[in-house]
Parts: structure tokens; C-alpha cells; sequence
């Protein structure tokens, strides 16, 4: 487990160093500058529409990393040969993909956490500023705790998307397993209409692999739940839970199979 | 038991994309390497070396055959905290500074906070990094690279040792640097396993070595035994040597030339008694500088035995196209 988290934490660095922080700082001047002029412009609903931006760029940040730094973690160090010297330490190869793999989860929770918190602050400055009158027309409260769970849910779909970008950049080059990840996260959005395919199609045999294409793809809706928490519809714990729980399976099954490729690769 | 020891070891890699076909890059090496030894590993560019290397470290799997370090199956993960590995052009994460990359190498060796720091700054110091240490690796030269190779491949104070082109990139005070090196590794008992083509350094280093080409060990054995296939004459260095007498030798001598005014190198052929010819030039008034027999260079044997491998093999191609198109 040291090892582990040594490789862990030197991908953290090299994340870090990697200009990702950059990331949150586009957040931030995102979030002012909306702010600036949704105080020109609005009048009672800017604090619903800095929660929904402000959810649904911490959504697509966390992609870009997820995506461009998660394809990077194996297919870059074995490209530049890098992995030759790691590899050549006490250390095997499952070591070395659970490392980077959780390695690249802590870049995510930090990123999403620094931009969770921005987000709260933004709030708390239109909660302070805001007359009494306005508040009492918001929907949901500036400072939603509801907000937290829908991050949440951001970082475990994240978490998922970079264990398909870990599986993927285990055995092809980085561009294709970008298209590839890139290709899961817009399917798994609809993965949802998969299931009721048999109900606009005519045909079994497609209706069947419409089926198990469903179960086989990674479902992200279970992880969107960005809408209700902005218009202040209650998400069931039971809904979050069951998502985890998926997630965490299905993780569990790619970085298995990353595992897999890795330990039986030629590094030429 | 022998530090590194390869039992028919063999490497293919498929070529082609629509229709794969195996290609052979190493086949059926048979080494035993034992402790303390300096063995250089030798062969043109393509002759298997890096492959030998990357099986070793298990970069990459054999085809068939087995190859054993420390009496442990390679890629033993307890074995490798026995080993250094200096890979062919080494590269590292660019925006890390080398003091960082080698602090993170060690704590993956199980050092940890101040002895980790307090290792990788000896490793530096060592290998001749100072000032530099603070710099991103993106800044270094390829040279200097190298030297960070080298760093990481003995921050565990490694039993065994295997450096691929270790020389690569390095100007002559570095090469000279790396030559230390490794006579302090062996020093200490280390096995030193290099693979080079530079043979200069290989005969000045080494206690054995192996030369390889396309694929196959064609020859083993010490730096003396190889070089041992014959002294190929002698060379009889004299000075006060009238032109007039180096004249009047006529066949007796190969070869005469003159290094400086009646200073004369005399080439001898193997047949003769270099003992009388030195009698007769100083009785003539000449004054011996040296004598000392011409043996082969490591370069002059390496050059006959892949030369004569590369003929067998065109010869065995030629003869094989030959029966298939007869056939």
C-alpha cells in the first residue's frame, strides 16, 4: 500500500505541475465574471443560475482532467519510456496502475473541491448582498447543503470516467483513448433510452442488444442529478446511495480489467 | 549461485498489422553471469541487447526460455529492491527537478522524509549534479540526463546492475566519470551488466563479455580469451636507427615507420625472433624503446565475429531463396 500511495501522490505532483490548477483558475474568473453580470442583468434568479453554472462547468472541468490527464497516466509514461525506470523498482505492474489510477481521484477530489468551495463563495456573496425581499423569492437556499451532494455525484461519475480512460490507455494511444472515453461519457448519458428501445423498435434481436448494450455501458444519468438540486427537488439518499454502489462495481470491474492488460504487455 | 542466469531465452515480436509475422530479435541465449563480475554485453545496433535487457527487467515477456537474477525468476518484485536498471536514453517526468525525481524513487524504495532527501542528495553528488539539482528535468541536456539515469539505477546500493549504453550522450570527461563508477561498483562486489557498442570501453572495463548480432550469441569469454586467438606479430620501437639499416632488413620486418628522425616503429611479422633482430640493431648502435607483442583489439574481434556471422547468415538466406526457388 506505500507504494501505492507514493505513486499516487507523484501523480498528484505531476498533476499539479502539469498546469491543471490553471483549470481553476478559469473557474474562478468563470464564476466572477457571470456573477458581475448577472448582477447587471437579473433579478431573482441569479442565484439558481450561478448554482447551474457553477455545477455544470465543475462537471466539464472534471472531464477535461479526467479525460486529457487520465489517458495520459499509463499511455505517456509507457510512450516516453518512463515507465522503464518505475518499473524497474520493487514495485509490479498492479502497483503501479492502482497508483496512478488513485493518484488521478485525489487531482479530481482537490480540483472539484476547490471549485465546490468557489462556488459557495460566490453564493455567500449574493446571500450577503442580496435584500431580504429577493431572498424570499429563491427557490432553494444560497447556501444549499443539497449542493455538496450533487458535486458528490460529479466526483464519483468522474472517478468512473477516468477508470474507463485508465482502461482504455492501457492499450491504446492517447488520442484514440481519448475519442474512446469522450465517446463512453456522451453515450453513457443516454445509456438511459437503451432500455426502453423495445418500445420504438419492432425487431427482438435488436431490442435484446439494445438490452444488454444498457447494462453494459456505464449509466451516468444515475449521477445527474444537477437539476434537481438547483430547482430544490429532494434527491432520495437511497438514489445516491445505489449510484455509489454502481459506480464503485463498476470501477472496480475496469480497474481489474486495466490490471489485467498491464500485467501481460511488452513494453517494446 | 550466479548473479544472472538466461536458459535459451528467446523473443519474438510480431510485425505487420493485417497479417502479423513473428520476427525474431533474440534466440536461445544461454548466459551465466556471476557475482562480482563486469560483463559487457556487445553487439551492433539491432543485435538483441536492448531486448536482453528489457527481458531481464521483464519489460516484456519471452517468447520461450526462462532467464533468472539472484536466483529469483525475473520480476520478482523482492528481487528488484536488489537492482539498478539505467535504461537506453532515459527519460523522466519533465516537471519534476531532479532532486524531486530521486527523492520519489527512494520513498518507493521504503526511505522515507529526511533519509530519502539525504539519499537522493548523495546520489547527485555522486554522479556530478550539483547547482542543477533545483532545475525541472526538461531543462537538462541529454548528457545530464544520463547522469540522473545513472543516479536512480544505484540510489538502492544495488547488488546486481544492469546499464544499457551507459556512455550514450556523455562527452569524455563524463564517459571517464561512468568508467569510475563502475570499477567503484565493482569494488564494492556489485555485478555490473552493461551492454555497449563502444568496445574501447568494454575491453577496459570488463571481466567478460558476450558478443551478440541479429539476435544470436556468436562468441563468450573473457577479454583474454577472446583477444587470445593470436598475437598477430610484434612491434619493435627503436631509436639511434641508422635509415641505412632499417634498409638492409628488407623482408625480415612488415612493416617500418619512422616516428621521428632515427626513431623507427618495426612491425614484425609472427614468425619472427624479434629477440635476435634486437640483437643485431643494437649491436648496430640502435637502443631499444619497447617491444611488446600486436594483439587483436577487442574492436578487431568483434569486427571478424559479427562480420562472419552477417556472412552466414546472407549465405543461409541466399542458399534457403536459392532451394525455394528450385523447389
Amino acid at each position: 500500500m506505500r507504494v501505492v500511495r507514493e505513486i499516487a501522490l507523484h501523480v498528484f505532483k505531476e498533476s499539479v505541475r502539469d498546469r491543471v490548477p490553471y483549470t481553476l483558475v478559469f473557474f474562478a474568473v468563470l464564476l466572477m465574471a457571470t456573477s458581475y453580470l448577472l448582477g447587471q442583468l437579473t433579478a431573482g434568479q441569479e442565484v439558481k443560475i450561478i448554482k447551474d453554472l457553477g455545477l455544470a462547468a465543475t462537471s466539464l472541468i472534471g472531464l477535461f482532467i479526467a479525460i486529457f490527464i487520465g489517458i495520459g497516466l499509463v499511455s505517456k509514461e509507457v510512450e516516453r519510456r518512463s515507465i522503464y525506470n518505475l518499473l524497474s523498482k520493487p514495485v509490479s505492474r498492479r502497483q503501479v496502475v492502482l497508483g496512478k489510477y488513485l493518484g488521478l481521484v485525489l487531482t479530481l477530489l482537490v480540483n472539484i473541491s476547490v471549485m465546490v468551495a468557489a462556488l459557495y463563495g460566490v453564493l455567500a456573496y449574493f446571500w450577503f448582498v442580496s435584500d431580504p425581499s429577493v431572498k424570499a423569492g429563491w427557490e432553494t437556499p444560497a447556501l444549499d447543503p443539497a449542493l455538496m451532494v450533487a458535486s458528490g455525484l460529479i466526483f464519483v461519475e468522474l472517478a468512473l470516467i477516468t477508470a474507463l480512460a485508465l482502461v482504455f490507455s492501457t492499450f491504446s494511444s492517447p488520442l484514440l483513448s481519448a475519442a474512446l472515453t469522450f465517446g463512453l461519457f456522451i453515450v453513457g448519458h443516454f445509456n438511459a433510452d437503451l432500455k426502453r428501445f423495445d418500445q420504438i423498435v419492432a425487431s427482438r434481436p435488436v431490442a435484446y442488444l439494445a438490452r444488454a448494450l444498457y447494462y453494459l455501458l456505464p449509466n451516468l444519468t444515475l449521477f445527474d442529478v444537477k437539476a434537481e438540486v438547483v430547482h430544490g427537488y429532494h434527491v432520495p439518499a437511497t438514489a445516491v446511495v445505489s449510484a455509489v454502489g454502481y459506480a464503485a462495481a463498476y470501477i472496480a470491474v475496469l480497474v481489474a480489467t486495466s490490471v489485467f492488460i498491464f500485467e501481460r504487455r511488452d513494453f517494446k | 549461485m550466479p548473479a544472472i542466469r538466461t536458459e535459451a531465452l528467446t523473443k519474438d515480436y510480431s510485425t505487420g498489422f493485417w497479417r502479423p509475422r513473428p520476427s525474431r530479435a533474440l534466440e536461445n541465449l544461454t548466459l551465466e553471469i556471476a557475482p562480482g563480475e563486469i560483463f559487457g554485453f556487445l553487439g551492433p545496433n539491432g543485435a538483441g541487447k536492448t531486448t536482453t535487457l528489457k527481458l531481464l527487467m521483464q519489460l516484456i515477456f519471452p517468447t520461450s526460455g526462462r532467464a533468472e537474477i539472484l536466483g529469483r525468476p525475473v520480476g520478482d518484485v523482492g528481487v528488484k529492491r536488489r537492482l539498478g536498471y539505467l535504461p537506453e536514453n532515459p527519460y523522466f517526468y519533465d516537471n519534476l527537478t531532479a532532486e524531486e525525481l530521486l527523492v520519489y524513487y527512494a520513498r518507493v524504495f521504503g526511505h522515507h522524509g529526511s533519509e530519502a532527501a539525504r539519499r537522493a542528495g548523495e546520489l547527485l553528488d555522486l554522479v556530478g549534479i550539483g547547482g542543477e539539482r533545483a532545475l525541472q528535468l526538461r531543462k537538462f541536456s541529454k548528457g545530464m540526463l544520463q547522469r540522473i539515469g545513472l543516479a536512480q539505477a544505484l540510489l538502492n546500493d544495488p547488488d546486481v546492475v544492469f546499464l544499457d549504453e551507459p556512455m550514450s550522450g556523455l562527452d569524455p570527461l563524463g564517459r571517464r566519470d561512468v568508467r569510475e563508477l563502475i570499477l567503484r561498483l565493482r569494488e564494492r562486489g556489485c555485478t555490473v551488466f552493461f551492454s555497449s557498442h563502444i568496445l574501447s570501453d568494454a575491453e577496459s572495463l570488463c571481466s567478460r563479455v558476450a558478443i551478440l548480432s541479429a539476435g544470436r550469441l556468436i562468441a563468450t569469454g573473457t577479454v583474454s580469451e577472446l583477444l587470445a586467438f593470436g598475437v598477430g606479430g610484434w612491434e619493435l620501437v627503436m631509436t639511434n636507427l641508422a635509415a641505412a639499416t632499417v634498409a638492409r632488413l628488407g623482408l625480415r620486418i612488415a612493416r617500418a615507420t619512422e616516428i621521428a628522425e632515427g626513431h623507427y616503429a618495426l612491425e614484425l611479422p609472427i614468425d619472427a625472433a624479434p629477440d635476435g633482430l634486437l640483437r643485431e640493431l643494437t649491436a648496430a648502435g640502435a637502443a631499444l624503446v619497447s617491444l611488446n607483442p600486436i594483439r587483436p583489439t577487442l574492436e578487431d574481434v568483434f569486427i571478424k565475429k559479427v562480420g562472419g556471422a552477417r556472412e552466414r547468415a546472407t549465405f543461409h538466406h541466399g542458399a534457403h531463396r536459392d532451394h525455394r526457388e528450385k523447389t
